[in-house]
């Protein structure tokens, strides 16, 4: 059985994202780099479900971007996959879902995955149509956002979280592609031998040229922070003096303290 | 201009989410037509043209199968924009619908910014990105374009009326199966009707700085909430997650102790009257929503709120 996991690079959201020259993504420089979290999930579960499978199953990973996004394959690796592909691509940040998803539906086209794990959605775009374009590109099964996930004989059962905590229980037949939610597993830390066994795993090198055919067929036309809605009062300061300072405040604006 | 706006219909009932469908239009301009699975039984407050399928027949849950109907929808009417909320129903099947038609999606649509931008109508949608952080102006390049527009973004528009119904059948199973529905965890804690909540964020840093926390909301008489990385990583019982898919609070008083502010948090808290959140980042989008942005050590300020507050009910 032939599983993939695609995976993003994205940047620490707790950084301060300032535009880049053109303005329409963020500029690079003193960003700190890591696996988006919703991918995570998803090589959890592929990790597990090729532990089970043994010996006749194997994991690629891959991931579109610059050389740094190697760091994020290699993570992958040591978490428990077989090899990866890096396409890489310098300028993946200015494609839009409908061109990544061709890549990885041209990357996958001839190569026979049964089933394939992406995250729901990434932490900086949050378009959460990847996935799912590959899937129709490829004209898989597909279904989206799990938090549950069973593999017997060729079919998927799949819990979907729907909104106010109600789930949809769903099967589907490989060849299939399920995106993952947050809290579907718990990703395992790499261990220091995984780690080490990890660096002689394969990284096969494929430039974005190779597969990319398609046009984008949406643009960003600028990326900019949020107009200010103004209002909220915003305190800093010593902590004793700010605790006082909240305490006026909730006795003036609320009827919650004495 | 024409949308299609995609409706949506659940555990045999219409969902009000449809009707901010039509509040987008209506800021955009645009002339309706809408498309529903769902019951006859059950129809939207509606004057224009209503697409509609059985759910009995068609399923809630069967992306291939609502494709086809939307397509057949799309060929009918000619939209220039295809409208879905951001939700599991929408996200789930706007991109099929888009790679069909090799059109444009616009993901969790916020705004609208019109004018100059050279395609179709010209105009631009703002989204959020960077976990609310920032925003982008995405311009779609083709006509059609998708769109999924984010809950609670745009306001609920009752039309009124009774629509014109415009049949639509499709049959065979497609690719999925969907088995059923599982009811949400049963709630021990109704934060719904608590009048002061603090929740906890990842902010807080580890499980052992949750008593900390918890210490605050006694204090203040007061409900523990959550935010659902912490509760994904077992710190917070599940019962205490707020959010989109875990309870909405409405209290005199929310507390967010090191919470970023994603829009799936806030969409549980903005009922609230009044919200005092603690960040150390002055740029947290949970600050756009505040009324007051403590801008600190979560682990510091706490304890030092905590030993100063004396709420009414003591
Ligand atoms: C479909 C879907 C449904 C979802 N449903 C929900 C839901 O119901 N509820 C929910 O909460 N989330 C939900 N999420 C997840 C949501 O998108 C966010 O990931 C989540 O709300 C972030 O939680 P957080 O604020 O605790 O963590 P983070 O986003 O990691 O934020 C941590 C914050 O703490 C601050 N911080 C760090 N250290 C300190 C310190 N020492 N002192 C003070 N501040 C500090 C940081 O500046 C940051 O702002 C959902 C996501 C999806 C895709």
């Amino acid at each position: 059985m032939k599983l993939l996991v695609c995976i993003k690079q994205v940047p620490d959201l707790e950084s301060r994202f300032k535009p880049n020259a053109e303005g329409v993504w963020y500029d690079e420089t003193d960003l700190a780099w890591r696996m988006n979290e919703y991918d995570e999930y998803a090589v959890e579960q592929a990790v597990q479900l090729r532990e089970k499978l043994g010996d006749g199953a194997k994991l690629t990973v891959l991931s579109i971007g610059p050389d740094r996004v190697v760091a994020a394959i290699k993570k992958a690796l040591a978490m428990g996959a077989d090899n990866a592909a890096h396409i890489q691509d310098p300028a993946a940040a200015v494609k839009d879902p409908w061109q990544i998803a061709s890549i990885i539906a041209a990357y996958a086209k001839d190569k026979g995955f049964d089933l394939i794990f992406t995250g729901m959605q990434s932490q900086d775009r949050g378009s959460a149509q990847v996935g799912v374009a590959v899937a129709e590109q490829l004209g898989f099964a597909c279904t989206t956002t799990i938090v549950g996930f069973q593999y017997e004989n060729g079919t998927v059962t799949a819990k979907r979280e729907l909104e106010g905590g109600v789930k949809g229980v769903v099967k589907l037949k490989t060849p299939a592609l399920v995106t993952c939610q947050l809290g579907l597993n718990v990703p395992r830390y790499p261990t220091l031998p995984n780690i080490m066994k990890a660096k002689k795993k394969e990284i096969t090198v494929i430039a974005v040229a190779d597969l990319l055919s398609e046009a984008a067929l949406a643009t960003t036309a600028s990326f900019h922070p949020p107009a200010k809605k103004g209002g909220g009062i915003v305190l800093e300061g010593d902590v004793g003096e700010l605790a006082d300072k909240v305490v006026a405040i909730l006795k003036d604006k609320t009827a919650v303290l004495r | 201009m024409k949308t299609l706006l995609i409706g949506e219909y659940r555990e045999g009932k219409l969902l009000d989410s449809t009707y901010e469908l039509l509040g987008f239009a209506s800021q955009m301009g645009a002339e309706t037509a809408m498309l529903l699975v769902g019951s006859e039984t059950q129809l939207p407050a509606y004057g224009g043209t209503l697409y509609l399928a059985d759910a009995t027949t068609c399923g809630e849950y069967n992306p291939d199968l609502h494709k086809k109907l939307i397509l057949d929808a799309v060929q009918k009417e000619n939209p220039d924009y295809i409208v879905f909320l951001h939700s599991s129903y929408g996200w789930d099947l706007a991109p099929r619908v888009a790679a069909a038609l090799k059109a444009a999606q616009v993901s969790e649509v916020t705004g609208i910014v019109p004018g100059g931008f050279g395609f179709g109508f010209g105009f631009g949608f703002e989204v959020g990105c960077c976990n609310a952080k920032m925003r982008r102006t995405v311009r779609p390049n083709t006509a059609p374009a998708v769109l999924t527009i984010q809950a609670g973004a745009f306001p609920v528009e009752q039309m009124g009326g009774t629509p014109q119904l415009q049949k639509l059948a499709s049959e065979g199973k497609g690719a999925l199966e969907f088995i059923g529905y599982e009811p949400a965890e049963k709630k021990e804690v109704d934060l719904g009707k608590a009048e002061i909540v603090v929740s906890v964020g990842r902010g807080i840093g580890k499980k052992d700085n949750v008593p900390a926390i918890a210490a605050l909301a006694k204090a203040l008489g007061g409900e523990l909430g959550a935010t659902r990385p912490v509760v994904d990583a077992g710190w917070v019982e599940h019962s205490h997650q707020v959010g989109t898919t875990g309870q909405t609070v409405a209290p005199k008083l929310y507390v967010a102790c090191g919470i970023s502010g994603a829009i799936q948090h806030l969409a549980g808290i903005k009922k609230s009257d009044f919200i005092v959140a603690i960040n150390k980042d002055k740029d947290a989008p949970i600050g756009e929503i505040a009324d007051v942005l403590v801008v600190a050590d979560v682990m510091q300020f706490v304890p030092a709120l905590t030993a100063k507050v004396a709420p009414v009910s003591s």
